[in-house]
């Protein structure tokens, strides 16, 4: 009566925060089980962060080497998982609601027949065996608290929250290494990866320290030289919103928002963008929040920390000639 | 090539998100709908290939007698045929709507030919839930690639291409396939004036599903505490640029 937990590493070897944060939550409910926690890793056995899971309290680690499995081969996981969950008898499986863990738990409820509570903030066990849930919504513009009854809880956990500081010191246990070496179908290698390095701009947008971003009322694809240069002076890059993408503007790689990338800069300068809410999902978690547009009523002007009432295209030339003068 | 793209009826949300008085849905009196942003890609990547390989593109909505509006727009852009399964209204979880949409698929395949590829955008805006596609995939036991960005078809074969963690990852397998794409993948077109005379006349085909619960009940809606502030105003047009130096070198973002 364990749970599960699928595992990303990062490139560094590292837990990846998002799995961190997938593990808070799993251990949670270990804890008001059995207490025991298995972190389910498909990586070389030999290179385990394993006082990083004896820190986020992991009791088992189980490794599926890849010898068996070349390549990210989403049924095959979702196969090893289900069958770990009938094996353990797992009340729980627990992923980050990466592309990867989301998309190797919907393979996981579509063989178990099971439902996914995709996206969930924090889940508990109720006595009667059902699980109180809370979830996101529209990107995060919304919670659903929800109830979940199955058999093992399929649960993906949002991958940008604030991660719990300093929680996991207060665990440390030894996990103990297992091999897993899994019967696969050839089913479940149909689908496979083959990965190549990619030079797309989404994961510096990502990261950025500061992101200058520009919407409609750039006023169309040649409007974007000034805050380009801006973005570069500051050391960070552009983003976009949608109505610049949809437009054809800029491409998609830019843009900010629900249906594009989250970013958590230092500072986010929105220059001639109204602020719907699918693109605050995407710039909400930056650190500061400074607006440029015409309107001082627009939507941006209620979670922005400061304004200038201003046409861009005054403002940001102005302010690009200032910041070479300061030197 | 017989494609068939699933698209999602959801609110159109602007400023902000108001949810119902008894808590369970978002208002939609005074917003319009629309397909979800990533599906909208899926319609224009359909008809794309149909105008390459020749075929049918057609678009199915699992929803409420209003998602035909969704169905005509598609149509408009190049979709040939509409399919609705309707619903009296209740939300329906994805284990329930990808069974619908499996016997769609199994009763085109019946008399034949069947459908080559299924489209599906990567995740509804309004659930997010990231499973349709899969378990339908899973039920008829194709091959299925999610959050894909590019996607090319060679004969018989798919290829398609996601980014994961600064890494593409490109996935090769036959058809017939379900694919989910993202947001990105094409530029969708506008309709033209002819496109929706024709949406608008179309005749769809419609069947009543069973609806089913899945273990997962919602029990309601809430937006979260966000904060909310009115931005202190530096000043007004380039005027305004000494005081915004300023905070910039007081934010710690200055070279």
């Amino acid at each position: 009566m364990s749970v599960l937990c699928l595992t990303e590493l990062d490139a560094t070897g590292s837990v990846a925060s998002t799995s961190l944060r997938a593990l808070a939550l799993a251990r949670g409910l270990a804890a008001a089980g059995t207490g025991q926690l298995a972190a389910v890793v498909f990586g070389p056995a030999d290179q385990l962060p394993l006082d990083e899971l004896g820190r986020a309290a992991v009791t088992d680690v189980y490794a599926v080497p890849p010898d068996h499995l070349a390549g990210y081969a989403p049924r095959a996981w979702a196969s090893v998982l289900a069958g770990m969950i009938a094996q353990a008898g797992a009340t729980a499986l627990v992923a980050a609601a990466t592309d990867r863990g989301s998309e190797v738990m919907a393979y996981v409820g579509a063989i178990t027949g099971q439902p996914v509570a995709a996206n969930c903030l924090s889940a508990e066990s109720a006595a009667d065996g059902t699980y109180q849930l809370v979830r996101q919504r529209w990107g995060g513009l919304l919670l659903e608290d929800a109830v979940l009854e199955a058999t093992a809880a399929l649960l993906t956990v949002v991958p940008d929250t604030p991660p719990e500081e300093n929680e996991a010191a207060l665990h440390t246990t030894e996990p103990a290494l297992h091999l897993h070496r899994p019967e696969l179908t050839d089913a479940d290698l149909v689908v496979r990866a083959a990965e190549t390095a990619d030079h797309g701009g989404g994961a510096s947008l990502a990261t950025a320290r500061v992101v200058v971003g520009g919407g409609r009322g750039v006023g169309g694809p040649d409007g974007f030289a000034p805050l380009e240069e801006l973005a570069s002076l500051l050391g960070g890059v552009v983003g976009v919103s949608r109505v610049v993408t949809s437009q054809g503007w800029r491409p998609h790689s830019q843009q900010v928002g629900q249906t594009g990338t989250k970013i958590t800069p230092e500072l986010y300068l929105a220059c001639g963008i109204s602020g719907a809410i699918q693109h605050m999902a995407g710039c909400g978690s930056a650190k500061h929040i400074v607006a440029v547009n015409t309107d001082p009523a627009a939507p941006i002007m209620s979670r922005a920390d400061y304004a200038v009432i201003g046409d861009l295209a005054e403002v940001i030339p102005a302010l690009v000639a200032a910041l070479k003068d300061r030197g | 090539m017989e494609i068939l793209v699933c698209v999602k009826r959801v609110p159109q949300v602007g400023g902000r998100i108001v949810i119902t008085p008894d808590g369970q849905d978002v208002e939609t009196r005074m917003s319009g709908f629309a397909m979800s942003p990533h599906e909208e890609c899926a319609v224009e990547e359909a008809v794309r290939l149909t105008q390459r390989f020749g075929g049918t593109a057609v678009v199915l909505t699992l929803g409420p007698p209003e998602a035909a509006e969704q169905l005509r727009e598609a149509l408009a852009i190049g979709a040939g045929h509409g399919i609705l399964l309707e619903t009296d209204g209740r939300e329906w979880g994805p284990i329930a709507t990808a069974a619908a949409i499996t016997e769609a698929v199994r009763r085109k395949a019946a008399p034949g030919p069947g459908y080559d590829l299924l489209l599906f955008g990567n995740e509804a805006a309004d659930t997010g839930d990231y499973q349709v596609g899969v378990r339908v995939a899973e039920s008829l036991g194709w091959p299925c690639a999610t959050g894909i960005k590019q996607l090319e078809i060679d004969g018989a074969t798919v290829r398609a291409r996601r980014e994961y963690r600064g890494t593409a990852e490109t996935f090769e397998f036959g058809l017939p396939a379900v694919v989910t794409v993202k947001e990105g993948i094409n530029l969708p077109r506008y309709p033209s004036l002819p496109g929706r005379l024709r949406a608008k006349r179309a005749v769809l085909e419609q069947h009543q599903p069973q609806w089913s619960a899945d273990g997962l009940r919602k029990t309601g809606l809430r937006v979260p505490a966000e904060r909310r502030q009115q931005a202190t105003v530096l000043g007004s047009g380039p005027d305004a640029v000494p005081a915004l130096v300023r905070m910039l070198e007081e934010l710690g973002v200055l070279r």
